[in-house]
């Protein structure tokens, strides 16, 4: 048993191996998606900045502190989230690019391994993108994080990953059943999420039928207790109206997610769609 | 018309353990692509029954479009079919997959790589999934392209700067690294140069005498599948029409050469193209 597992794990791991080596090997366009999200998270952090000349409103520092850095977790946030989102959903329509798709469905290798490889190799990628995007923005722009209890918020990040990874799986299944139109729909999903989980501004603001829409968004609870624990230093413990919804949905999403690849592998495989061009 | 060459009564019939794969009546089709023909379902494969022998070299002959791809892609798993039964060392393709999985390997037309990736990384990865630790890969990944004539400085370039006639040497490489006792060979050589084809048809002969590889070739060359060949079997139109030995093939087509049988059997030429093929998905 615990040599199976070590097996697939050893198997898992051979997708992690393979897209360092590729991220190597794209490390100009690596570099290019690292400048694009620093640009996009100090732009936002400096119409925090600037809120006091749009708004014509005086605004003191710590106010004004406050809402640059309530932008800036949404932003870099989104940014972790959009990243394993991304990453996971392209898995069908990247292998289809690099023409690999049939040697890596024909290899025998159980789908949860390879998806499994895929998440965690989307997560560190995630993880050194949000990363590096941070310690720029603080070489750049004052940000108080004074207050941040990093723990608290990597618990959530933990916990946003598993109900994104669910999440994904499911979106990856486009691509799989539609070649040209499949990886489309999968952005429109994300770019949903994104409009209904509250990255930039409350939920509250939004009409009620995409508030209804955030119930389910599991970004919605991810990026709230973030808030909670980098702006206002909240304790795990005081984040668990954000954890466990959060859990909820991942636990619910990826075997749900997992369900519909398994589906859609072998539709593709009955309608002759598993194949490097449509 | 069909000419099916059974074996001789005197050779007895194959036991089970001597049989790599067998395929009983297998059926494919799919809904034609063009504008008008949407509800119309073609038969890429139309009841297809054949048997490969344990270190046999099996050749598929047909036109291009004629369902020998296809076939290939159902034995690979990458396919389901619509009816009929495969077997594999008698797992079942569908009810076994992931046995199936074990003992076979392909190589497509197409040299099926990360581009960006080095051949050594290609094979590296291509070792884990099936389970050959990189140091083992590496080691083995070496000799087979330094026999395929790939010089020790080339292996960490990347497979793009590579010409076509080098990827697919790498292709091959890639699917004897991880030992299959199958390998579906999905016409290896096309496009390639002759001395990069000669090569490459040395190398297949070579590591079916040293592996106890059974191989499963499908060409539109006649003459590759006359020097690689132990038997032929000639697919058209998604049927397969004749197999046997090529002295079986010519003596019961009463001609002298393998195009001139295929003629005789097919009614066209090799080079004329079937047009019914898989068609584009949405």
């Amino acid at each position: 048993m615990i040599a199976r597992l070590s097996g697939q794990i050893g198997l898992a791991y051979a997708f992690v191996d393979r897209e360092v080596a590729l991220s190597k090997r794209y490390w100009a366009w690596e570099l290019v998606w690292i400048v694009y999200g620093i640009v996009t998270s100090l732009s936002v952090a400096l119409i925090g900045r600037a809120a006091p000349v749009i708004s014509g409103q005086v605004m003191d520092e710590a106010t004004l502190d406050r809402f640059v850095l309530y932008l800036l977790v949404g932003s870099i946030a989104w940014r972790f989230l959009g990243i394993v989102f991304e990453n996971v959903t392209e898995v069908i329509a990247w292998e289809r690019w690099e023409g690999t798709i049939e040697y890596t469905f024909m290899a025998p290798v159980h789908r949860i391994t390879h998806l499994l490889g895929m998440c965690v190799s989307s997560v560190i990628r995630a993880s050194v993108f949000s990363t590096i995007i941070l310690a720029t923005i603080l070489l750049f722009l004052h940000v108080d994080l004074s207050q941040a209890n990093a723990l608290s918020a990597l618990v959530l990040l933990a916990v946003g990953s598993l109900a994104f990874i669910g999440l994904s799986m499911g979106a990856a299944v486009f691509p799989m059943l539609w070649t040209e139109k499949g990886l489309q729909m999968a952005y429109i999903v994300q770019a949903v999420v994104l409009l209904v989980s509250g990255v930039y501004y409350p939920v509250d603001v939004l009409p009620g039928w995409m508030q209804a829409l955030a119930v389910i968004s599991p970004a919605t609870y991810v990026i709230h207790g973030l808030r909670a624990a980098l702006v206002d230093g909240a304790e795990i413990s005081a984040l668990w109206s954000d954890v466990w919804p959060a859990l909820l949905i991942g636990a619910i999403s990826i075997p749900l997610g997992l369900r519909a690849f398994l589906f859609a592998e072998r539709y593709a495989k009955r309608t002759g769609r598993l194949k490097r061009s449509g | 018309m069909a000419l099916v060459i059974e074996r001789t009564i005197d050779q007895g019939p194959p036991a089970a353990s001597d049989l790599a794969l067998v395929a009983k009546n297998v059926v494919k089709a799919f809904h034609a692509s063009g504008k008008d023909e949407k509800n119309k379902r073609i038969r890429a494969v139309d009841g297809i029954s054949l048997s490969v022998l344990r270190g046999e070299i099996y050749g598929l002959l047909g036109a291009n479009g004629s369902g020998k791809s296809t076939l290939i892609r159902l034995f690979s798993t990458l396919l389901e079919a619509d009816s009929g039964q495969v077997t594999i060392f008698g797992y079942d393709i569908r009810d076994d997959e992931m046995a199936v999985k074990r003992l076979i390997n392909r190589v497509s037309v197409e040299a099926s790589f990360f581009k960006k990736l080095s051949a050594m990384e290609n094979l590296v990865y291509a070792g884990r999934l099936y389970g050959v630790a990189p140091a083992q890969s590496r080691l083995r990944g070496t000799k087979i392209l330094e026999r395929l004539g790939i010089d020790a400085k080339r292996h960490d370039e990347p497979l793009e700067k590579l010409s076509r006639g080098m990827q697919q040497k790498v292709a091959i490489a890639r699917a004897f690294l991880t030992a299959p006792t199958l390998l579906l060979l999905d016409e290896p050589t096309t496009g390639l140069d002759i001395r990069s084809k000669r090569e490459v048809q040395a190398f297949v002969r070579e590591l079916r005498a040293e592996h106890d590889a059974t191989i499963l070739l499908t060409t539109h060359d006649l003459e590759e599948a006359e020097r690689l060949s132990d038997r032929i079997g000639i697919v058209d139109r998604g049927k397969l029409v004749a197999e046997g030995t090529v002295a079986e093939l010519l003596t019961n087509a009463n001609v002298s050469t393998l195009e001139e049988a295929f003629m005789g059997l097919t009614g066209h030429k090799l080079e004329d193209a079937d047009e019914r093929s898989e068609p584009h998905a949405p």
